[in-house]
């Protein structure tokens, strides 16, 4: 079973409950924590680092002996990457997303394809669990790629929770991708519900099923609570509104080793999700 | 002589931190200025400054292929080339699709075509607190970076046309594209954390991104007595880092009420701890502001 845990909005727990529900889990589960722009779940885990590597995407570099300055690269480059100044091409490597079309169009073979670092990927273990991270380097713009490297890594495992990032664009469907069931934690508040509703849509169009986790939840709230019922989706788990969760979760603790009652929930989460 | 326009980004890494909490306060302080929400995945702040859309602009975000059934082959090469693996069976994953146009160069048969798409739209809002640029982009949609560059744009203009002194940025978590679009060339990236072990780690990526791009940046440290350990380690790195902190907002429940009135801190909540807190943010930023040389002069309300 692939479970990812999104959210829209930052910050309402994703990483608290992708955390915990891996350690609940019992039997041979990954965590991947896609968030590759802030990458958390380590800190809570607190894992031996095992390997490190980096991950790059193929960016053009031009044998200039060999470049007749046509411009067809820059032509055929939809990202502005390439710029033909005063018939000689230059290379905006920021701007590249590695579709490879300049090698494609080049009539005298003067592209050659070099990979460009642009992030990396810690592997290690925390106890039992293999957790994997991405992060992509100060700088980058392109989280997809480290994402979808990331990714990779699920199988062979019974169970993979997948820490997705915030937001509800294109980094979100590739950490989502693939997956059997995704858990959406939101928060009671007009911001909260917002976001809920994007993310709900994103995931409609890629037909994962769903679940919500109400965090923070410290009564009702209504326009919430409507949108869920209405749209059938399932609030799977509810969160009190509690300041020793915060400052349990602000010293990096789990909370199925502190907060008493929490592994028993998190185990009972695990089992509707998988029904 | 023109006055150049003032841009402040409001930036965090990790998401929930109080950007837009913080955004929508310092637009209220500053007297009408025009406000950019460049979290375009998850734009919230119109969720406090209200507002109708006086003007809306389609965003047209890029390319998207689609394959002719009629005159394709099933040779596969579109399928070999596409680096992001859009194409599967012949068939195009619009969400996956870049609109790089590898399929239409490899394909022998012509049969497939790019055509442009609306990825998103801009709208264009006059409230109380001044004019709002907010964008809502389609869901799952590619090239949150370049719309977020779009509302900045927008925002910048509305500036020259109404003589406002003060762009004031929303900007998204992370550090990835659309959080570059909106650090890029501000005066101040004022970064809003919390004494938390993610709010820290995030922290320190978003102050290594605004030195990337040499922008100068200030910390404000929210929910500051949630951890008061951790907010005092917070304070030496920023130190060790010449980074100035511009405040500490307490943990304050008004604060959370605020969100879900609807409203702005100032006017849900006026001389609660987190707004007086927010207050004197907004007159350090202003200190900063006029610091600058040939700096504007803003008036406080």
């Amino acid at each position: 079973m692939k479970i990812a845990v999104a959210s829209g909005k930052g910050g309402t727990g994703k990483t608290t409950i992708a955390v915990n529900l891996a350690l609940a889990i019992e039997g041979d589960v990954q965590l991947l924590d896609c968030d590759v722009e802030g990458p958390n779940a380590h800190l809570f885990l607190r894992p031996c680092i095992e390997s490190v590597r980096p991950v790059g995407i193929s960016t053009p570099r031009i044998d200039a002996d060999r470049c007749l300055g046509c411009g067809k690269c820059s032509d055929a480059c939809h990202f502005n990457a390439l710029l033909r100044i005063r018939k000689k091409i230059k290379i905006i490597q920021n701007l590249c997303h590695g579709c490879e079309a300049c090698q494609l169009v080049c009539p005298t073979g003067a592209l050659a394809l070099e990979p460009r670092r642009i992030g990396s990927i810690s592997e290690g273990m925390a106890g039992p669990i293999p957790i994997a991270f991405g992060e992509l380097d100060i700088g980058q713009s392109l989280s997809v790629p480290v994402i979808r490297e990331l990714k990779a890594l699920v199988r062979g495992h019974a169970h993979t929770v997948i820490d997705c990032p915030p937001g509800t664009s294109c980094p979100v469907v590739e950490a989502v991708q693939g997956c059997d069931r995704c858990l959406m934690v939101t928060e009671p508040t007009p911001f909260g519900l917002h976001d809920l509703k994007i993310l709900a849509k994103v995931l409609g169009r890629m037909g994962v099923p769903m679940g919500a986790i109400v965090n923070r939840d410290n009564g009702t709230y209504e326009p919430l609570e409507e949108f869920c019922r209405s749209s059938g989706i399932p609030v799977l788990m509810r969160i009190p509104f509690d300041r020793r969760i915060a400052e349990l979760y602000s010293r990096g603790e789990v909370l199925v080793d502190t907060y008493p009652g929490f592994r028993e929930r998190m185990v009972g989460l695990f089992n509707q999700v998988r029904a | 002589m023109k006055r150049p326009v003032r841009q402040v980004a409001v930036l965090s890494g990790k998401g929930g931190t109080g950007k837009t909490t913080v955004t929508a306060s310092l637009a209220c302080y500053a007297g009408r200025p025009i406000v950019a929400d460049c979290d375009v995945d998850a734009s919230n702040l119109s969720l406090l400054l209200q507002g109708t859309p006086r003007s809306r602009h389609p965003f047209i975000g890029g390319l998207k292929a689609d394959i002719d059934p009629a005159r394709c082959t099933s040779c596969g090469k579109c399928e070999d080339h596409c680096r992001f693996r859009a194409i599967r069976s012949m068939k195009v994953d619009h969400m996956a699709c870049e609109g790089c146009g590898v399929c239409q160069l490899v394909c022998p048969e012509g049969a497939a075509v790019l055509h442009e798409t609306v990825s998103g739209e801009i709208f264009v809002r006059d409230t109380s607190h001044g004019t709002v640029v907010d964008a809502e982009m389609m869901p799952g949609e590619p090239n949150s970076g370049k719309l977020a560059a779009r509302v900045r744009t927008l925002a910048m203009e509305e500036a020259k046309i109404q003589d406002s002194p003060l762009v004031l940025i929303d900007g998204p978590p992370g550090t990835g594209c659309p959080a570059i679009s909106s650090v890029i060339g501000v005066d101040l990236a004022l970064i809003v954390t919390e004494p938390t072990r993610s709010g820290g780690h995030d922290l320190g990526r978003v102050i290594d991104l605004a030195s990337h791009f040499n922008t100068p940046c200030a910390v404000i440290i929210n929910k500051h007595d949630l951890n008061p350990d951790l907010t005092i380690e917070i304070i030496h790195e920023c130190q060790r880092r010449g980074v100035q902190i511009m405040g500490l907002l307490p943990f304050d429940e008004q604060a959370g009420e605020a969100i879900i009135s609807g409203l702005p801190l100032p006017e849900s909540a006026p001389d609660s701890p987190a707004e007086m807190a927010v207050r004197a943010v907004w007159e350090k930023v202003l200190a900063f502001l006029e610091g600058i040389p040939d700096g504007p002069s803003i008036t406080v309300r």
